[in-house]
């Protein structure tokens, strides 16, 4: 795989050179993040950060707590039971782990797409009307049918259902459905987006439409994506931090973690000894 | 003498018959197959427990057959046989006369205590037994000559090269076969019977009258307009689902999304004590509780409205016992049944698809409501399909609590009657089968099963996709 | 995206929406709750109201009689032989009643009064008595000490179960003066004073005492109150002796519900008070509710019947559905091909476990009964009916058990050369007996608390005696729970509840035999 094919950027968000920081301030700060299953220990001390406006990939063998730590970011581990998170994570500078945070609210700022497609046993337009409607953030209903159109467009999908966006969701192509995520997520006009390896189930052909998707997002968002093929990560994203047995090894840019990574574990794990 | 063999107890003798022949049977096989062992030096090509098998197979299934046609046919030849030599004087009985003076002549005859009853009657039992025995005697020497010929014919195919294991395995998955195929046996003895008697109710009564008539009374005046039982049994489901429907419904809701494991571990079986609970019991519930509480409800009621001035004279009936006392049981007692397979669908519902909802904000109450219970309906309806079967096809609670009259009304507290109420009152009287009121018992019953087995039918199917969709 | 961070957590707006929002989290939670314990709470209901019922009917009050067999009584004459005096129920009776007589001579002074007496203890109460006394003549002519039941409504009362009672003590009487009306004058400073302030309270509550019955008793003897005033009452004596209230204080008994409407009269009443207090009436466990068989007089109905009944009906549906439902799971699990016979079966059983029960009814009446001659109301019948009725649960359970089975097993045996056969029977069915007999037992369970498909097949009928064969006429147990809620005396309440009880302890001991199989057995493989 051509490692160096890089996405063309619109040159304002990211300079390809390894050292350069991060032209946006970082949107979430991590600071030392443990979680644990009961007793056994997950994820450990990790502290990292995500910039704004650019994709960051969180690669490594499976099982390694990639999963679990982006689910850490929009508190969706709340939702498993004798889960338990420690550590700061600061959005815009604040602990979303706060109890003045409504983790509902949390979630509608940090959406997120799953490995498996998921779309609701609801229509099209009802799918990515959900959200909005749930969060109150249509006015009306030409309203609600511009937001739909406008995130359907965002999702690169509106060409291919404005006809039939009463059909179910189910009914569209694996590829399909997973931009129909896609564009449900963008609906509740978060501000980050995090993906749970979003290709993992689909075929070369929408998998390649879904990074070009991503690639178009990067504009707007801050995207955190999980991914097991070190070529979508290298592909997609401008940062990239490799995870192994709960522990964060090494974090930077793309480029220089997959061309000259500082740790023996990177470099093994990247060029295929393990994993 | 043959009289004496009229008192034979058959039913013991053939069992133990069949199982002498048996193990007479397998000894015989057995040994044969040891000899074949012992004389040659070959191998046998099964073992000799498998010889021995084979001839028991051979002897018993002659005897089984002629065991079951004694069963089946032994009181209906030898009545047969009596009715066609009683003295003309007989003739002037009606058909349920005659059966019902058979039946006195049978009982006397097991009884043996019919000395001093009078000559008529002697003569008949004594004539009665003669037949009897003369089937017994019979029967019992048809099987001995059915065992021991299967058992020699058998015998003689014995032989060292003889496939015994595969035959008898054979002839053993025809008898799995068979039990399999009672299945279908007893559906087919359910809708053949339920038609036949229709049939002949409904060329009495026009089938127009019964399905749309609206007067039942049956029992004096020969009125056979179903209507109102139709009514009752809706009326007292629906009461039943308003209770069961909702309480099943959230109960499943809250363990299968809200409760913690040990909550759920204790609440499941509890809730299904419930559906074990005899319907009897919950008929005695709702005449000992249940009726009296509506009762004094609805005479309050009255009263209040009454005095507050909105009604001048009573309006509810407040009868003692009462659609809604049954209905509300019934509700009590379906609530199981919807809770049980509504959890089951909940929890088959996927994950991802909570997840979905949870990560774009949704609350609980609102992944539940939105995603999880839609993604669920299917499997939901067919629950509460499955229930309203139940519902409609239960008996105890409404024969207990629900009255007797056959009327249309909305009146919850008036007490109206069920389509199976009325099975029971009209089986249990003392009328023979020809009767229309009898064989109007079971054109109710057509009824019942056909509309229970299109619930059960597309409640099944329901699930069935659901299944597919999930797995 | 420059937006202070606080601010997008905590628009106005997005909190009172959000305040909403977890205000319906809760309200659907509750809502959840709510069912449960609303569905709990009908259990609960039923479980108290039909308990109650049933640990009232656990004991009964018995009268103690010293009698002595007095053979011209209860020997018919010329008619000596033990059958005789066993069918002779008349005779031992009339010693009982002539015993009370003796006690309460008052009884003796007309018809009505000896009618009162003689409801005190039924003619079929004696029964065993008269049994004893046939087969053990030499007890002819001697003293005997026997307990008999008390009538089922004085019983009640003694329970406190027939009517409200008010009971209130007296202060000391001090003089009593006979009257020529046979009535007498009872006198005691204040002593009545209670009696007046507890029907003044009753009255308060509404109830209306202008036809009550206020009973005075002072150890066995028992009179009614009129005219009383604080100091003083006219007295008419019921049982016992006037001298008894002599300067003692007493217990006054105030029963609202006029006497004509109640089936205890006050002189029953004051006779059972007397009985009491001559020590002469226990209460005692009811063993009659599982030793006797049905009856007319709920004090003397029991069980038992039923109990054999329901065995031989069991035992009736357990020889035909257990092996016909196993066998036809392993023929559909193991050996069946796919196509549309066995489809047709498969939907078939289905449907068959969702048929109204009251629909086998009907099949039994008109195949086995009509059809096939078959006796009415015997347990047969009602066996081969309830084995329609469970076979389909049996299957199903049994195949849930054999698709549990690995198949790893069956390749292991087919491996070393067993036949299909043997590895079915061999070791596929023996790893899966335990779950198949567990669902065998629930679906007998199921088949033991059924009720109205034997109701079509006639085993309501009244049945006395103890069927000693599956083809003698019998009942069931939950058949003798409707019969028996069935009869208006208000006695035969708890006795149905009692049942219930019964017939529910032998359900959770088959239920609890399921759940000690299960926690024994069960593996996961």
């Amino acid at each position: 795989m051509d490692t160096d094919h890089r996405p063309q950027t619109d040159g304002a968000v990211v300079a390809p050179d390894a050292d350069a920081p991060p032209a946006a301030p970082p949107r979430i700060d991590c600071r030392d993040i443990r979680v644990f299953y009961g007793a056994t220990q997950a994820i450990h001390n990790v502290s990292m950060s995500f910039p704004d406006r650019a994709v960051t990939a969180l690669i490594g063998p499976s099982g390694c707590g990639k999963s679990t730590f982006l689910r850490c970011l929009n508190r969706m581990n709340d939702t498993i039971e004798n889960c338990r998170v420690e550590g700061q994570i600061l959005m815009d500078g604040q602990d979303i782990n706060d109890h003045s945070i409504d983790a509902v609210l949390l979630r509608s700022r940090v959406g997120m797409v799953f490995q498996k497609p998921n779309p609701f046993p609801k229509s099209i337009y009802d799918n990515i009307a959900y959200g909005p409607r749930i969060h109150g953030l249509a006015s009306g209903r030409e309203d609600l049918d511009a937001i739909v159109e406008k995130s359907l467009r965002r999702a690169g999908l509106w060409e291919e259902v404005k006809d039939r966006l009463q059909a179910p969701g189910t009914s569209l192509s694996g590829g399909q459905q997973q931009r129909l995520c896609i564009a449900r997520a963008i609906a509740v006009r978060p501000e980050v987006i995090l993906m749970d390896e979003p290709c993992s189930a689909l075929d070369p052909v929408a998998t390649a439409r879904i990074e070009e998707l991503i690639d178009e997002l990067r504009k707007r968002y801050c995207i955190v994506i999980v991914t097991h093929s070190m070529q979508q990560a290298a592909r997609v994203s401008q940062r990239t931090a490799f995870f192994h047995l709960g522990n964060l090894i090494e974090m930077g840019e793309t480029e220089q973690i997959f061309t000259n990574p500082r740790e023996k574990r990177t470099e093994d794990y990247i060029t295929g000894r393990y994993g | 003498m043959l009289q004496q063999l009229g008192h034979l107890p058959m039913g013991w003798l053939l069992i133990a018959l069949i199982a002498v022949f048996a193990s007479v049977a397998f000894f015989t096989g057995r040994v044969r197959a040891e000899r074949i062992l012992l004389s040659g030096a070959t191998e046998l090509h099964s073992r000799p427990n498998y010889h021995g098998y084979f001839v028991t197979m051979w002897a018993v299934i002659p005897a089984i057959l002629v065991a079951l046609a004694y069963a089946i046919g032994a009181e209906s030849v030898s009545r047969g046989q009596l009715t066609s030599e009683l003295p003309p004087a007989f003739e002037l009985l009606s058909a349920p006369e005659l059966q019902t003076y058979l039946d006195s002549v049978a009982h006397a005859a097991r009884s043996r205590d019919y000395a001093g009853t009078d000559l008529v009657f002697t003569a008949v039992t004594n004539r009665y037994l003669e037949i009897l025995g003369g089937l017994n005697i019979a029967a019992l020497v048809l099987m001995a000559l059915g065992a021991v010929g299967g058992l020699f014919l058998a015998r003689k195919r014995l032989a060292a090269s003889f496939r015994a294991r595969s035959l008898v395995e054979r002839g053993m998955e025809g008898v799995l076969f068979f039990c399999a195929v009672v299945a279908i046996a007893t559906t087919v003895g359910i809708v053949v019977s339920l038609l036949y008697e229709s049939i002949q109710f409904f060329s009495v009564v026009p089938i127009w009258d019964f399905l749309f008539g609206t007067r039942w009374n049956a029992q004096t005046e020969a009125e056979f307009g179903a209507l109102p039982l139709f009514f009752g049994t809706f009326m007292i489901a629906l009461i039943a689902m308003c209770v069961a429907a909702p309480i099943g419904l959230f109960s499943a809701i809250y363990l299968s999304e809200y409760a913690g494991p040990k909550v759920r571990a204790w609440i499941k079986p509890i809730l299904e004590i419930l559906a074990g609970i005899p319907t009897v019991v919950y008929g005695f519930f709702a005449l000992l509780v249940v009726a009296p509480a509506v009762r004094s409800l609805a005479i309050w009621i009255n009263e209040t409205l009454i005095n507050v001035g909105l009604a001048s004279e009573p309006l509810l009936a407040a009868q003692p016992t009462s659609a809604l006392a049954a209905g509300l049981v019934m509700g009590i007692m379906v609530i199981p049944f919807v809770s049980s397979l509504s959890d089951d669908v909940i929890n088959a519902v996927p994950q991802t698809l909570r997840d979905g909802a949870y990560a774009l904000g949704a609350t609980k109450s609102e992944t539940v409501r939105n995603v999880v219970v839609p993604a669920a309906l299917p499997g939901i309806i067919a629950a509460l399909l499955l229930a309203v079967s139940r519902a409609i096809g239960e008996t105890m609670i409404v024969v207990m609590a629900a009255g007797k009259s056959a009327r249309i009304s909305m009146d919850p507290t008036s007490d109206l009657t069920t389509i199976t109420v009325q099975i029971v009152s009209l089986m249990t009287g003392e009328t023979g089968f020809d009767d229309p009121k009898t064989l109007s018992a079971f054109a109710l019953g057509l009824v019942l099963f056909a509309v229970t087995l299109l619930f059960n039918v597309i409640a099944l199917r329901v699930v069935q996709k659901y299944r597919e969709k999930y797995d | 995206m420059t937006d202070p961070a606080a601010s997008a957590f905590s628009t106005p707006d997005a909190l009172k929406r959000l305040k909403r929002r977890r205000a319906a989290d809760v309200r659907f939670r509750l809502y959840g709750m709510g069912a449960i314990f609303l569905a709990l709470g009908a259990l609960v209901l039923l479980a108290m109201s039909i308990g109650a019922q049933a640990v009232s009917a656990a004991t009964y009050h018995v009268v103690r009689y010293d009698i002595t067999l007095d053979p011209a009584v209860i020997t018919p004459p010329g008619e000596e032989t033990p059958e005789e005096i066993a069918r002779n129920v008349d005779g031992f009776w009339e010693l009982l009643r002539d015993n009370l007589l003796a006690t309460f001579p008052e009884a003796n002074k007309d018809r009505a009064a000896r009618m009162e007496v003689s409801e005190f203890v039924t003619r079929l109460a004696v029964l065993p008595t008269a049994k004893r006394v046939a087969s053990q003549p030499q007890l002819l002519g001697n003293a005997i000490t026997l307990k008999a039941p008390l009538n089922d409504d004085l019983d009640l009362y003694l329970k406190g179960q027939a009517f409200a009672e008010r009971r209130v003590g007296t202060g000391a009487i001090s003089g009593v003066l006979p009257q020529d009306d046979g009535s007498a004058q009872i006198e005691g400073q204040g002593a009545f004073a209670p009696i007046k302030t507890a029907m003044m309270t009753l009255e308060a509550d509404g109830i209306n005492l202008s036809e009550a019955s206020v009973l005075l008793t002072s150890g066995s003897s028992t009179g009614r109150l009129h005219d009383i005033q604080s100091d003083s009452a006219s007295i008419e004596l019921l049982t016992g002796t006037l001298e008894a209230f002599q300067g003692s204080s007493a217990t006054a008994r105030i029963i609202a519900l006029p006497e004509a409407q109640r089936v205890i009269s006050d002189q029953q009443i004051a006779w059972t008070l007397a009985l009491k207090d001559m020590d002469r009436i226990s209460r005692v466990p009811r063993w009659s509710l599982l030793t006797n068989s049905d009856s007319t007089y709920p004090e003397l109905a029991g069980g038992l019947a039923a109990l054999v009944g329901s065995l031989f009906t069991m035992l009736v549906t357990a020889l035909v559905a257990i092996p016909i439902g196993i066998l036809a799971a392993v023929y559909l699990e193991e050996f069946a091909p796919k196509n549309r016979l066995t489809d047709f079966i498969e939907v078939n059983i289905n449907n068959l476990a969702a048929v109204p029960s009251i629909v086998f009814g009907l099949l039994g009446a008109a195949v086995y009964i009509n059809f096939l001659g078959m006796p009415r109301s015997a347990p047969l019948v009602g066996g081969l009916v309830l084995a329609l009725m469970t076979f389909p649960v049996v299957i199903i359970a049994a195949r849930a058990a054999l698709k549990a089975v690995p198949p790893s097993v069956r390749s292991g045996a087919l491996a070393i050369g067993a036949s299909q056969m043997q590895t079915v029977f061999h070791h596929v069915v023996p790893l899966a007996a335990p779950g198949i007999f567990t669902g065998a037992i629930l679906g007998m369970a199921r088949a033991l608390g059924e009720t109205a498909p034997l109701l079509l097949i006639g085993m309501v009928a009244f049945v006395g005696d103890v069927p000693t064969s599956p083809t003698d006429e019998s009942t069931v147990m939950p058949v003798l729970i409707y019969t028996w809620s069935n009869n208006a005396e208000r006695a035969w309440e708890p006795m149905t509840s009692a049942m219930i009880v019964i017939l529910l302890a032998v359900l959770l001991l088959m239920n609890g035999l399921v759940v000690f199989l299960r926690r024994k057995y069960e593996r996961r493989w």
